[in-house]
């Protein structure tokens, strides 16, 4: 049983690239054929890897369903007047601050996929020649937009993956999982055997076994999550730099609390050195403090970003040379390069996770280890 | 730059869905996840030590064995060495007491047979000696009977003596 459902994730997996490919040419072509524009192939990658506050499932922007489906989200906006929320389906697909929603006696409209809330008496965005506004702002925006969605998905799978693990474990009275579990428990005592253990050590790890494993988890999972272009994933969660900068910052506050004094004196007094050597090493090592959660956060944010960059241009390739003979080629190299990124994301998530434990580890060193 | 400008929204959800996630995972999975390989691993450590302890105790009882099996062989060896060595003694004190017991008979059935030899030696001396006198009454007798015979005889002894 376990094999089949293993094959049938892999199936899926690369079926779905072929639909992306597939998704991805109807779009384009439409732009293509109805604009005299030429095809802008770095308009749709970061309009891809970007965030959007509704969810676009399939078809162009003008049609309606049963054509098209763009699924709404929910608006959540603080502002000078409280708290505002509505759906981006009041928006009605405008993305170019045309459309206005008035909520509490303020003007919202969607501007390239970010809420302004236009200064008062102002009836319609004014955008300088860079396509900023200029008379309208940005309002504190909780939104539930696409990636946050996609976190929220992926919370449920982590939370239905491992709770029936736990339950499996219960369940038997001899300590065995099965089902799910059986597949995941390599993994977890993976993460305590190689990533906890060695860089944290035998006395310190059980407290931080719980963070590292649903570190790695949470990236992983919504790294894959983003790996399947469809509804309800293809979302670039993990390769935004706010989800990979909340995480890094989270690693770098446990790192601070966690640490003892050795990792202070190591840092600004460095022991067994001539003085001048430690006045020059502590401001280098006060910098890889903060440089090392910086590392992390730019680590997974670039990868993840530059996996979903490649597939997308090499499918973009296609209306680039405005051929279908390009087509084999490129859903060939996007093969290749979806096989690589299914490795890359679990290597990412289990670098940020190593990373993480590493840092602990040096920051709960004593005197004597050195 | 929007790809590198961090929205706060996203900060926002992300840190209070890990949070969140993060607390119900370490309660209800990681806990009783953890619990259960750490208790499975302890047992088969146990398991494991028990069967080196009982490969150890095998090991013993079989040296034990080998060690008995040993001493009682030997003992076997030394008894039979013993009895060998009670039953050539036996032997031996048996055939020194016969020889002495022997030899005893024989001094004995020598000393009888010189006890008697004398005794039969004394006899037919007593013997002898009445024979003799028998004979010679008898011969006295008669020669005392006829007178020239009693001559005849004085002048025989008178020779006699002269030879001598």
């Amino acid at each position: 049983m376990q094999v089949s459902t293993f094959r049938a994730f892999f199936a899926i997996l690369f079926l779905s690239f072929y639909s992306l490919g597939f998704a991805a040419s109807k779009t384009a072509t439409k732009d293509s054929s109805e604009g005299d524009e030429p095809f802008n192939a770095s308009e749709l990658i970061f309009h891809h890897i970007g965030d959007s506050h509704s969810f676009h499932v399939y078809g162009s922007d003008e049609d309606h369903f049963p054509a098209a489906l763009t699924i709404p989200l929910p608006v959540i906006l603080w502002t000078d007047n409280g708290l505002v929320t509505f759906m981006s389906s009041e928006f009605h697909h405008d993305v170019d601050g045309k459309v206005m929603v008035e909520r509490k006696g303020l003007k919202f409209t969607n501007l390239h996929d970010k809420i302004y809330q236009l200064d008062a008496g102002a009836l319609a965005v004014t955008l300088d020649k860079d396509q900023h506004a200029t008379n309208a702002t940005r309002p504190l925006d909780f939104s539930i937009t696409k990636n946050v969605f996609s976190m929220f998905l992926s919370v449920a799978l982590i939370l239905l993956i491992f709770l029936f693990s736990a339950r499996s474990y219960k369940k038997s009275n001899t300590n065995m999982p099965s089902g799910i579990g059986r597949f995941m428990e390599p993994i977890i005592v993976f993460i305590r055997d190689e990533v906890a253990i060695p860089n944290i050590g035998e006395h310190h790890y059980k407290r931080y076994m719980p963070f590292l494993l649903t570190l790695f988890f949470f990236i992983w999972i919504n790294n894959v999550i983003g790996l399947i272009p469809f509804f309800p994933f293809s979302s670039n969660l993990s390769g935004n730099i706010a989800f990979t900068l909340t995480l890094a910052v989270i690693t770098f506050v446990i790192t601070i609390f966690s640490s003892k004094k050795y990792y202070w004196k190591h840092m600004l007094w460095m022991p067994g050195l001539p003085v001048p050597m430690k006045l020059f090493l502590a401001p280098i090592e006060i910098i890889g403090m903060f440089v090392k959660p910086i590392a992390l956060m730019i680590r997974l944010f670039a990868n993840i970003t530059a996996g979903h960059v490649i597939v997308l241009s090499l499918i973009g390739l296609i209306f680039i040379f405005e051929t279908f003979w390009v087509a084999p080629i490129s859903v060939l190299f996007t093969l290749f390069i979806s096989v690589i990124e299914v490795l890359v994301v679990a290597i990412q998530a289990y670098i940020f996770t190593m990373l993480s434990a590493l840092y602990f580890g040096q920051a709960l060193e004593e005197e004597h280890d050195h | 730059m929007d790809l590198i400008k961090p929205e706060i929204g996203l900060i926002f959800w992300t840190a209070l869905t890990f949070a969140i996630l993060l607390f119900v995972l370490r309660k209800f999975a990681w806990k009783p996840i953890l619990g259960a390989v750490g208790d499975r691993e302890d047992s088969i450590r146990k398991a494991l030590a028990e069967a080196e302890n009982a490969r150890k105790e095998m090991q013993n009882l079989q040296a034990d064995n080998e060690r008995i099996l040993k001493e009682a062989r030997a003992e076997r060896e030394a008894m039979l060495k013993d009895a060998r060595d009670m039953k050539n003694k036996i032997v031996s004190d048996a055939k020194e007491l016969a020889q002495v017991e022997a030899d005893k008979m024989i001094q004995q059935a020598q000393a009888t047979i010189e006890s008697e030899k004398k005794a039969a030696v004394t006899d037919i001396k007593n013997q002898v000696a009445n024979l003799s006198l028998e004979i010679a009454e008898k011969v006295i007798k008669e020669q005392l009977s006829n007178k020239d015979k009693q001559l005849q005889l004085v002048e025989s002894m008178l020779g006699d003596i002269k030879l001598n």
